[in-house]
């Protein structure tokens, strides 16, 4: 329509129709900042899918773990060697079981068991963990002291990295944590169909530990399972009274603005002030045990509120005033219109409210550093009183492990905790699907 | 008997109380000549009259009388440990031992004549049951402990007694009353109103519990650090005293910490700013409800993902990236560290994306419609409306909306705790590691800690500081935000 190339003095005389309006330029603008838009878009998509990639890919391997099946003599040389189980059971725990894992080991790679340097070696390849293991087949069983029996035991977390081929085989022996010795070994092992990479339940199922192969996130889970309890039975009930009463009694005054204005100030509070909030208030002022589960959730009770709140209110407003107006004409009291008309309306909107409060309550992690959640628990608690940790402070501990084998089990943690908060997101979603109505 | 069983059967009482006056209630309704008289409220409601007699006042009384048999006892505690001490900067030690030994002695079941003369012996005891006690007891405990424990059992007995008779007085006054034009419902609902109120005004205690606890502890700090050496002060160095050693004066520089927040967020502000607001623009203006309909979950995904993920994903990917990138660029030499300013900014950025787009879609789509088609009618391009006319209308909430964001950057703690060092120094080169007030909250508090030295008590004066900080940001934004949205409707 226009030519921008036309000389410019063919402007001033020319039709007014061969004037330039510059619409190149300004189209070009137009592409260029519809382009600028785009980018940012993609920049945006662009982390998250480099974010999920990069947590797939490092976490994805610890879910399985490399362990060795291998006929274990229960000796009763080793076991119980002076034969008093009957009068003392205290033996069988006390018991040396590691030897027992290693020289079942030795046995099934054909290793004499007088060879020290090779014992050693050997040593380090089976996880301690093993103790555990056997200890609880003989405790379960002592019967079985004196026979031998398939067993599986763990590979220590070193050889487990190896057999995932995380470990570059290329650098010289002596700088790397698994000898040729260990890999031939490994090999060798694979040949009589003794390794196996099962599903790494114990990722899910152990406490806290310095190795590994036996840390996992039971502690974390229950930890994390208690405070959710106790974020449900304390923020549900006091969010949604608190909302009632704001949204359908309160007179519009000074007190009632105070209180909106506390509510809204209180969702942009830094998580952290929490808990500094939890350490003076709950444990220092009350006294009550550090990293237990109680303050924990008392502490993301409080910070979880305001989000239910503000939710709640949305939901109780979007029930239509008319459905309020046949409450109360039919002759209801307006307490038995909120709670026998209104509020079952609102309770989709409530628990999506909520499970989304409650998401974001399961990652949270600085004010739990506060109350003392950072803490080596290797059982698992009882009862929310019980030192626990939590799922994201278990993920921030093992960061600061130094192991490599701990860098996996990081990235696989993080992706325990990103899928619990998919499947609390996806719940919420499809309870808006099914029950949201449209007035 | 425990106190969850008092409250167990506090609560039976209140059940059987209401089902014998809604009984009642029901009895006399049909018993009655409506002619003459029309029953007030529905049997249901003095049943839950009943139920609100029976417990609300007994449990009240049971936490009230427990309170109050806990601070006679620390009292007491209290000043019979100070007259065996000289030194009363250890009489917290000293009490907290006793409480040890008090419930020590119960778990063994120990009392009277039991009770050992040595707290040598005592330990030894508990060892073999498994109860560890500190090594630093003293034999005058003993007693002190066992007579506390007597008292508390007295305490526990009176208070339970008392509990449970009101109780039952509760339950039967109000089965008395029941009449046919007892106004049940109304007094019911006048509980129910006190109890909503009740709750609406946990956000404010929040906010109380929020600031005296930290300014308490924040004088506390004051009282040994003077506060111009804290706000002023262009060193950070605390220097841990071991537990009871005292006298090693830190060092607690404000700044440092102060020009690592603000530079951290003002890079993670640079980086989602232009993002965030292009995304909320193009989605807002541009986008088919197609594409829109899937791009703004996926960009929202963002802000549900915890932020312990993103100071993961700093720390494992993205800072080692950075270094052997500026390492592969400089010849070797790693001119960005690990842990680094610019790492932390730009995952903080990711993060502060979804949060920036969706509070400016939200100022962006108050704009009326009418100054946009007026722009467009005059023949101006989309993008020429959007940048004349659209934004310049929106700058007041864009600003609010930017606030808002810089206060969730200043008082984000995981991404910078795991990516941006904990070294304390002013410097401006963003490849290089610096540290924030949260950070240094998070380092002051964890571990093994002594609750009374200047070394725990500043992380309350940081808090404090933090606090103040992101409240004023928010009060100012939503100030904004608020005088803007009315200017439009």
């Amino acid at each position: 329509m226009t030519d921008a190339a036309l000389p410019h003095a063919a402007v001033d005389t020319a039709a007014p129709a061969k004037r330039d309006f510059g619409l190149k330029r300004r189209h070009a603008a137009e592409f260029r900042f519809r382009l600028y838009g785009i980018v940012a878009i993609v920049i945006g998509l662009g982390f998250l899918a480099i974010l999920l990639v990069s947590i797939v890919s490092k976490g994805y391997t610890a879910f399985v773990q490399t362990s060795i099946t291998v006929p274990v003599e229960f000796s009763a040389s080793i076991i119980d060697k002076d034969n008093e189980r009957a009068t003392n059971p205290r033996v069988l725990v006390s018991a040396n079981y590691p030897i027992v894992a290693r020289n079942a080991v030795a046995k099934a790679l054909g290793v004499s068991i007088d060879d020290k340097a090779a014992m050693r070696d050997i040593a380090k390849f089976v996880s301690d963990g093993s103790r555990s293991t056997l200890r609880e087949i003989v405790l379960a069983d002592p019967s079985v002291i004196g026979t031998t029996r398939n067993v599986t035991l763990l590979a220590a977390a070193d050889i487990d990295s190896a057999n995932k081929g995380q470990i570059d085989l290329t650098v010289p022996q002596d700088k790397r944590k698994v000898s040729d010795q260990q890999v031939a070994w490994l090999d060798q092992l694979k040949q009589q169909g003794a390794i196996s990479t099962p599903f790494n339940w114990g990722l899910l199922t152990f406490g806290a530990s310095s190795r590994p192969e036996t840390a996992g996130l039971g502690v974390a889970l229950v930890g994390s399972l208690y405070m959710m309890a106790i974020v449900l039975l304390c923020a549900l009930p006091i969010g949604v009274a608190a909302s009632i009463y704001l949204e359908e009694f309160a007179k519009k005054n000074r007190f009632t603005d105070f209180i909106e204005v506390n509510i809204n100030n209180l969702a942009a509070v830094p998580s952290i002030v929490y808990g500094l909030l939890g350490l003076a208030v709950f444990i220092n002022f009350f006294g009550m045990p550090r990293s237990a589960p109680i303050v924990g959730g008392l502490v993301l009770t409080l910070m979880t509120l305001p989000t239910i709140i503000i939710a709640t209110r949305a939901a109780l407003r979007a029930v239509p005033p008319s459905i309020r107006s046949a409450a109360l004409g039919i002759g209801a009291s307006r307490m038995q219109m909120v709670f026998d008309h209104v509020l079952p309306l609102a309770t989709p909107g409530i628990l999506t409210g909520t499970i989304i409060g409650l998401a974001r309550a399961l990652g949270e992690t600085a004010p739990l550093l506060l109350i003392g959640m950072v803490a080596f628990v290797a059982d698992r608690p009882t009862s929310p009183l019980d030192p626990a940790t939590a799922l994201p402070v278990q993920i921030y501990m093992w960061a600061n492990e130094a192991e490599r084998a701990f860098v996996e089990r990081t990235q696989g943690a993080v992706l325990v905790l990103l899928i619990f908060l998919a499947l609390m997101n996806i719940a919420a979603i499809l309870l808006r699907r099914r029950f949201e109505r449209r007035w | 008997m425990s106190a969850g069983w008092v409250v167990a059967i506090v609560l039976a009482i209140g059940a059987i109380a209401y089902f014998f006056s809604a009984q009642r209630a029901r009895v006399q309704r049909d018993a009655s000549d409506r002619s003459k008289e029309v029953p007030h409220s529905l049997p249901t409601y003095h049943g839950w009259l009943s139920f609100i007699f029976a417990t609300v006042p007994a449990l009240l009384v049971f936490l009230a009388l427990s309170a109050v048999s806990s601070a006679i006892l620390e009292s007491r505690v209290r000043t019979e440990v100070s007259a065996h001490l000289s030194d009363t900067s250890a009489a917290s030690l000293s009490i907290g031992i006793v409480h040890n030994v008090s419930s020590a002695l119960n778990r063994l079941d120990l009392s009277g004549a039991n009770v050992p003369t040595s707290y040598a012996a005592l330990r030894d005891m508990a060892k073999s049951s498994g109860i560890v006690l500190a090594d630093s007891g003293e034999d005058y405990m003993l007693p002190l402990a066992a007579s506390v424990n007597a008292d508390a059992a007295v305490h526990k007995l009176i208070g339970q007694g008392l509990t449970l008779l009101l109780s039952l007085a509760g339950a039967a006054f109000a089965y008395s009353r029941i009449r046919l034009r007892l106004r049940a419902r109304n007094e019911v609902e006048r509980v129910v109103l006190w109890s909503l109120l009740a709750a609406s005004t946990v956000a404010i205690l929040t906010t109380v519990g929020i600031v005296l606890s930290m300014l308490s502890e924040t004088v506390h700090f004051f009282s040994e650090v003077n506060p111009l050496n804290f706000f002023f002060g262009t060193v950070w160095d605390p220097r841990f005293a071991a537990a009871g050693s005292g006298g090693t004066e830190g060092q607690f520089g404000l700044i440092p910490l102060l020009a690592g927040t603000l530079y951290i967020a003002f890079v993670s502000m640079l980086f989602a700013v232009p993002v965030g607001l292009m995304a909320a623009v193009y989605m807002g203006e541009y986008a088919s409800s197609k594409v829109r309909s899937t791009v703004k979950p996926l960009l929202e995904l963002l802000a549900g993902i915890p932020t312990i993920v993103y100071g993961i994903f700093a720390v494992v990917t993205l800072g080692p990236f950075f270094r052997d990138l500026s390492a592969a660029l400089a010849g070797g030499f790693a001119f960005i560290q690990a842990q680094s300013v610019l790492t932390a900014g730009i995952v903080m950025g990711v993060m502060l994306i979804p949060v920036v787009s969706s509070l400016s879609d939200d100022v962006i789509t108050a704009v009326p419609r009418a100054m946009r088609d007026g722009s467009l009618a005059l023949g101006a391009t989309r993008s020429e409306t959007i940048r004349k006319v659209i934004l310049p209308a929106a700058l007041p909430g864009i600003v609010g909306a930017l606030l808002l964001t810089a206060s969730r950057a200043i008082g984000e703690t995981m991404i910078v705790v795991l990516a941006a060092g904990v070294a304390a120094r002013i410097n401006f080169n963003p490849f290089e590691a610096m540290t924030t007030i949260t950070v240094k909250i998070v380092n002051q508090l964890t571990g093994d800690l002594e609750f009374n030295s200047p070394q725990t008590l500043v992380a309350f004066a940081l808090g404090l500081t933090l606090f103040a900080l992101t409240l004023a940001m928010n009060v100012y934004a939503l100030y904004i935000v608020r005088k803007y949205r009315e200017q439009y409707e």
